[in-house]
């Protein structure tokens, strides 16, 4: 019984921490990538500090509501911002302690996922534009095609562990890390990477910088939001990037992550997470600048091909099992 | 090398094989396609290093040796000279199916190849036999290439696919032919490449083009 209130508390102390540090942290992210961008195409950029700027602005600010909109355009932004806060508190970043009634299984942390993304579309389809509902039906196009990827992905990082819980994984590669450089692991986490990508909206499925354009997903969303809402919609999307990319970099780079609480295994967690994060952003802005978008009818092919390499990953965890 | 090594570095090499062969499936660019072709051959290469260095074998050495020279440098070189005579036309534009088709027919063929090498699968359990499938597959993603491709190089490259995946199934069961037979197959290869660049660099100053599906009639 002790014990079980034990990992209770810890798995407690994990969760809130990695809610703050990520809530502190995702702003800087979407900074860090912006000034990274600018200085790659020889501007000077706002600075790393640019979104949160940003964002005490709109938070300061009344919503204005287009007339005919309904109760959900306040409603969406919350519950956004509440599923990307406990993707945030669930996934395994910090520490792999877990609630042994709650455990970060990966189809929790994928519905939860989607659960965001239906808000966020909703948000869009409300007021009842025309740019709102292309935005929405594009969103919704690229979450139903990036789902069984991230699913299959995981699946097949999950085979060799034989637990589908995320912390389970990621303990099973601090255990073993050769595991890293198994075929299976580089295959998923390639598929992972490109589904992730699709899924926050990034190069080359989603330009983020654009705000005027007939293409645009994110944008065409949050559109007709302001303020407050505008707020949350942009917190609830920078949360889901990320805890995404902390979670594509964690697989990758396990090491930092705390199996069991201290203070010092805390803060080397936090501080080897802040690196990850900031290589990974880096690395995703660089990427980005030598890239176009992609036309919409594209971006199947796309979501097809890192379905294949995660279906690759799976067949070739049967390869590894049986050799 | 210990036994844990040579496992995980065999199950590299051969996954690098099939993330090649998938990528040459998923690419359109020709350019995109012959690098893909060297890194393919360079991981063949490394896949009979391997194997060498497990069986203590000089003799797959030197053919490892000879593979990376051939399909890492020679071949991708020889396809590098056929497409750069003709900017115009780098991309396979009009493949019979789409991409997404493809890549989701890149899976099924992956399946049909577990299915299809389970009674090779069943005669051992090693790390060697286990990557069967794999040479497997990419013998099927190139029947694939092959048949849905419409540029003549992007045939070519089919082709040489389907023969990468023939040599790693060979090196794989087989552990390695004689040297001198696999010297044998690897001119033949040379030759066949080298005949098909010479013919499809005739075809394009004949018809100005590679699509061989325009070339469905006979004329004098």
């Amino acid at each position: 019984m002790n014990g079980s209130v034990g990992v209770n508390v810890s798995a407690a102390t994990f969760a809130t921490s990695q809610v703050l540090v990520l809530v502190v942290l995702s702003p800087l992210l979407i900074g860090l990538m912006r000034t990274v961008r600018a200085r790659l195409e020889g501007r000077v950029g706002g600075g790393v500090l640019q979104p949160w700027r940003d964002l005490r602005k709109l938070l300061l600010k009344e919503p204005l509501q287009a007339q005919g909109r309904s109760w959900w355009a306040m409603a969406g932004p919350v519950l956004l911002v509440s599923s990307s806060l406990a993707l945030c508190a669930l996934t395994p970043l910090l520490g792999t302690v877990t609630f042994p009634s709650l455990p970060d299984d990966l189809f929790v942390v994928v519905s939860i996922l989607l659960l965001g993304s239906v808000a966020l579309a909703l948000v869009g389809l409300d007021a009842g534009t025309a740019f709102g509902g292309m935005g929405s039906s594009r969103h919704m196009m690229i979450s139903a095609l990036v789902e069984p990827t991230v699913l299959l992905s995981v699946y097949a990082l999950s085979i060799p562990v034989g637990s589908s819980v995320l912390s389970r994984i990621v303990e099973a590669r601090l255990d073993d890390p050769a595991s890293v450089l198994s075929p299976v692991s580089l295959l998923a986490l390639l598929a992972l990477t490109i589904a992730v990508v699709a899924e926050t909206g990034r190069l080359p499925v989603d330009n983020p910088a654009t705000h005027l354009e007939l293409t645009m997903v994110h944008e065409a969303m949050v559109l007709e939001s302001s303020g407050r809402d505008l707020a949350w919609l942009e917190v609830g999307s920078w949360l889901r990037l990320g805890v995404l990319l902390g979670l594509v970099s964690t697989l990758l780079v396990p090491w930092g992550v705390a199996t069991d609480l201290t203070a010092a295994g805390m803060l080397v967690a936090v501080l080897a997470l802040v690196a990850k994060l900031a290589v990974a952003a880096t690395a995703l802005a660089t990427v980005e600048v030598a890239l176009a978008k992609v036309r919409l009818f594209r971006v199947p092919e796309l979501m097809a091909g890192s379905f294949v390499l995660a279906f690759l990953a799976v067949t070739a965890s049967y390869l590894v099992v049986q050799g | 090398m210990s036994e844990t090594t040579y496992t995980q570095l065999l199950q590299l090499s051969a996954g690098l094989l099939l993330l090649c062969a998938v990528l040459i499936v998923w690419r359109r660019s020709l350019g995109a396609h012959i690098r893909l072709l060297a890194v393919q051959g360079w991981a063949l290469a490394g896949l009979v290093a391997v194997l060498g260095l497990h069986e203590h074998s000089a003799e797959l050495l030197w053919v490892s040796v000879l593979v990376a020279t051939l399909k890492g440098v020679v071949l991708p070189a020889v396809l590098a000279r056929a497409t750069a005579s003709d900017r115009t036309r780098a991309r396979e534009e009009t493949p019979l199916i789409n991409t997404t088709a493809a890549l989701l027919a890149v899976s099924f063929l992956t399946m049909l190849a577990y299915l299809v090498s389970r009674p090779v699968l069943a005669l051992g359990s090693t790390a060697a036999v286990a990557a069967v499938p794999v040479g497997m597959a990419m013998a099927l993603f190139g029947f694939l290439v092959l048949s849905t491709r419409r540029h003549a190089v992007s045939q070519l490259i089919g082709f040489l696919l389907l023969d990468n995946g023939i040599a790693t199934v060979a090196f794989l069961t087989a552990g390695g032919v004689p040297l001198v037979v696999e010297l044998g197959v690897s001119l033949d290869v040379l030759l066949v490449v080298l005949i098909l660049r010479v013919l499809t660099s005739r075809i394009r100053t004949e018809y100005g083009d590679a699509d061989l599906d325009d070339m469905t009639e006979l004329r004098d």
